[in-house]
């Protein structure tokens, strides 16, 4: 009964808060069948929880959803789990790849709602019918092949096919290229606009905007967790995106004296990561120079950093102050490099564990004598670098996973200022830190550099980047996009980088010429 | 010391059991071949507590106990080898077990529980094999060598008691490990590593080389228990000497107070631990109970023992949380 353009979905006033903090509010949002709705949005503007909350992962804290029945009449919803979502005629297409991998294809489509005979399974109707699926997302694979023989694209189809075989007729795909290849990609655009055509509702979240703005109907643009546009097919471009997708204004940090002439510290050649896409990235960082690395998630700015410190396996040339660095991570951190994780609970601290167990860690070897740990001058530095974190309270003894967010992170960083690290590298240093904290980290952060260290860190906070770095080197699909000074860094230069945008300063217009260029060329 | 206490008041109270209802308990001959034992088996759980603070776990030991026991007499009776030939070969070779185990462990990243369950049967085989099953012993020769574990010291003031000379490495082995665990940097590292390996990794530590030096220490130590034990004995048979040796030494390094999930210890506990267990043994005896029930008993005060610990500890956690809010 459903017809062409028909609305399927719409949402009212829809938000959501986490601890009273809103992560998405006044959601206006309606969605027809026939059509494909992009959300775009930097990271942590709201896209994952908007997408959770229309496939009932999570329940909105205020607002009404209402859906098309079978008749065509929207009914009011509430939905309290994905189930609920899947019987309403809403599949998520997830990011990371759920499939059972013991399972084979068609077990995998079916996985919960197997047709059975007696209570026996019904493998013949099953894999009929999955045949039947997989065509329509243009996969020609025997459904009996098992889903851990399969490629990430072929999976990520299988998945389709899957929300596509609920009798789905609004499908929510998640990032759904973040670990495609070009051509993978480009099949996988084909058959959601297939899919449209066949009158599907598809909305996705993409940080390509180049997929975007080749398939896109709709265009809705978050930002700090609200909604600061919807743009309809032939009224944007990527210039008017990218604004809407920045726009608040920020105060850049008081520039640094640039350093031109400072010794190159850390040279990078030809570095191949640990990351999927493997693209080599070369760079260099001068002594006392603070280098940010932007890019979206998944771009590979954490792999870059657990290469340079050896947490991963990596080919390339590393060099610190003009000698290779090789070896493991406790050979590099014996030549002065140092690493602040992403991940503080589990690579960061010792929750169990003292403050000061945790802030000496790092240099207990370099302060002993044959190997004993020298108590008296390991109390007194622990308490100086305290001092200078600004840590509370100040007190050695406490556990550490009774301190707050930002006082953990002190004690991570804290641990590598009492060596003087002549590398400091940093992956999201302040992320889940108050305001306050922040501002004093950025500042020993700073003070390190001034005494000459180099540092690199790398940020989803644009924010974050413009007030630390001296120079940003955008990141995006696992290459080097581009580099900016200082000076040239804006959010909305970082964003047409780390987007798939061409690094030539006059932008290229237009939709047409966008396309190509997306995968054809890797920085 | 803190966390001993628990283990400590464990040990008292079976003790007074043992000596209120056990007629024999409190006589010189009893507490002399206590510590003998307290000390052989504190010994291998010493090492079993070296691994366990890795967050890994040995279960070879009673194996190579087997094994290092069972060469040593068949190194110098068969084959007539010097004692100063057969003592450094029979412990570098428990060393080179310990390495193979730690070499698996974290550097083809096998799981502790597999390496050491294959080690187990592995040596206990080779040990059968070798000797062609045969009991081995030392035919009344050797006393010289044999005296490092059966010699005693007589006490002034006391008649029937001579402490026995096994102590004297259980002290050493303590004092090392004691002072190797709180007072150098490898043992803090070891102790971090064991609480979280991948923040020590980020933070500089050799983590893969600690834990296999953890191995090492593990299985050197056993091949120390297994010297000593066929030292005490005299003679033993390849196919159950040391059998469950190696559940003695987990188990009182868990009594002792070190967590399984790793990076807690105490040196004092451990051997507290062994204590407690040869206490309960002696006193299964002298109590007239069945010696079958051994394995019951020991069982059932290691679960008091553990699911004590673990009801302090969250009340423990939830007194400082509240102390938070």
């Amino acid at each position: 009964m459903t017809h062409p353009h028909q609305e399927l979905l719409r949402c009212r006033n829809l938000g959501r808060r986490y601890a009273g903090v809103p992560a998405l509010a006044d959601i206006e949002l309606s969605v027809r069948a026939g059509e494909v709705l992009a959300i775009v949005g930097e990271n942590g503007a709201g896209k994952s929880t908007l997408l959770k909350i229309l496939s009932g992962v999570i329940p909105p804290s205020n607002g009404s959803m209402q859906i098309a029945d079978a008749d065509g009449v929207l009914r009011s919803v509430q939905l309290q789990s994905v189930r609920d979502a899947t019987r309403a005629g809403i599949a998520l297409v997830h990011q990371e790849l759920n499939l059972a991998e013991n399972l084979d294809i068609a077990g995998s489509i079916f996985l919960g709602r197997e047709p059975a005979r007696l209570g026996f399974l019904d493998l013949h109707a099953m894999r009929a019918n999955a045949s039947k699926w997989l065509a329509r997302v243009g996969l020609n694979l025997d459904p009996t092949t098992p889903c851990d023989a399969l490629a990430i694209a072929q999976r990520q189809l299988v998945e389709v096919a899957k929300a596509l075989s609920c009798e789905a007729r609004i499908l929510i795909l998640d990032e759904p290229t973040s670990s495609l290849s070009a051509r993978e990609a480009d099949r996988l655009l084909e058959i959601m606009a297939d899919l449209r055509n066949q009158g599907k509702a598809v909305i996705f979240v993409s940080h390509h905007l180049d997929e975007v703005l080749r398939i896109a109907d709709r265009v809705m643009v978050l930002r700090d967790g609200q909604c600061t546009g919807i743009l309809e097919r032939g009224t944007y471009d990527r210039d008017s995106i990218e604004r809407l997708m920045v726009g608040r204004s920020i105060e850049t940090n008081q520039p640094r004296p640039v350093r031109q002439d400072a010794a190159v510290r850390l040279r990078v050649t030809e570095l191949v990561g640990a990351h999927h896409r493997k693209q080599p990235i070369s760079f260099a960082v001068r002594a006392g120079e603070i280098v940010g690395l932007a890019g979206l998630v998944g771009a590979g700015r954490t792999e870059v950093l657990e290469a340079i410190a050896a947490i991963t396996p990596h080919h390339g040339h590393v060099e610190l102050d003009g000698a290779p660095l090789s070896g493991n991570t406790a050979a590099r951190v014996r030549r002065g490099v140092a690493i602040v994780p992403e991940d503080r609970a589990r690579n960061g601290i010792f929750a169990a564990g003292h403050v000061s167990m945790n802030m000496s860690l790092a240099w207990i070897d370099r302060n002993s004598r044959a190997r004993t740990v020298n108590t008296a001058a390991e109390r007194a530095i622990v308490s100086q670098m305290m001092d200078r974190m600004q840590l509370r309270p100040a007190e050695p003894s406490r556990l550490v996973h009774t301190l707050s967010g930002g006082n953990q992170q002190k004690s991570v960083i804290g641990r590598w200022m009492a060596i003087g690290p002549a590398l400091l590298l940093l992956d999201e240093p302040t992320r889940g830190v108050d305001v306050s904290a922040r501002a004093e980290i950025h500042a020993e952060i700073r003070r390190l550099a001034d005494s000459g260290s180099s540092v690199l860190f790398a940020s989803s906070e644009l924010e974050e980047v413009l007030m630390l770095a001296d120079r940003v080197i955008v990141m995006h699909d696992g290459g080097i996009a581009g580099e900016l000074t200082a000076h040239e860094a804006t959010e909305v230069a970082i964003m047409h980088l780390a987007t798939g945008g061409e690094p030539a300063p006059a932008r290229p217009r237009g939709t047409a010429h966008e396309h190509g260029s997306e995968y054809g060329t890797s920085s | 010391m803190k966390k001993s206490l628990g283990i400590l008041g464990i040990f008292l109270a079976v003790c007074v059991v043992a000596s209120v209802f056990g007629q024999n308990f409190l006589t010189g001959y009893n507490l002399m071949n206590l510590t003998q034992r307290t000390s052989l088996f504190a010994i291998i759980s010493l090492g079993a507590g070296l691994v366990i603070i890795t967050g890994g776990i040995d279960l070879s030991i009673g194996s190579v106990v087997c094994l290092a026991g069972i060469t040593t007499p068949w190194l110098l009776v068969e084959h007539g080898w010097s004692p100063w030939v057969v003592i450094p070969v029979v412990l570098i070779g428990s060393a080179l077990i310990g390495l193979f185990h730690g070499v698996l462990i974290t550097r083809l990243r096998l799981q502790p529980f597999l390496v050491t369950l294959c080690g187990l049967l592995l040596y206990r085989g080779v040990a059968r094999w070798m000797t062609s099953d045969q009991s081995q012993g030392f035919q009344g020769e050797f006393a010289g060598v044999r005296s490092i574990a059966l010699a005693k010291f007589p006490i002034p003031g006391l008649d029937t008691y001579q402490l026995p000379a096994t102590v004297i490495p259980l002290i050493v082995l303590s004092v090392a490990i004691a002072v190797f665990l709180h007072r150098t940097v490898w043992g803090r590292w070891l102790l971090a590593t064991g609480r979280n390996e991948s923040a020590a990794r980020y933070s500089g530590v050799p983590t893969a080389w600690l834990i296999t030096m953890a191995y090492v220490a593990c299985s050197l130590l056993a091949g120390v228990g297994g010297m000593l034990f066929i030292f005490d004995i005299g003679s033993a048979q390849p196919s159950d000497f040391g059998n469950f040796y190696e559940l003695y030494a987990i188990a009182a390094a868990v009594l002792g107070g070190c967590s399984l999930r790793g990076g807690e210890a105490s040196v004092f506990g451990i051997v507290i631990g062994a204590a407690t267990l040869q206490v309960l043994r002696t006193a299964i005896i002298l109590l007239g109970l069945s010696s079958q029930l051994e394995f019951a008993v020991i069982g059932a005060v290691l679960l008091i023992g553990v699911t004590t610990d673990e009801l302090i500890r969250r009340y423990s956690v939830r007194r400082s949380e509240r102390k938070i809010a």
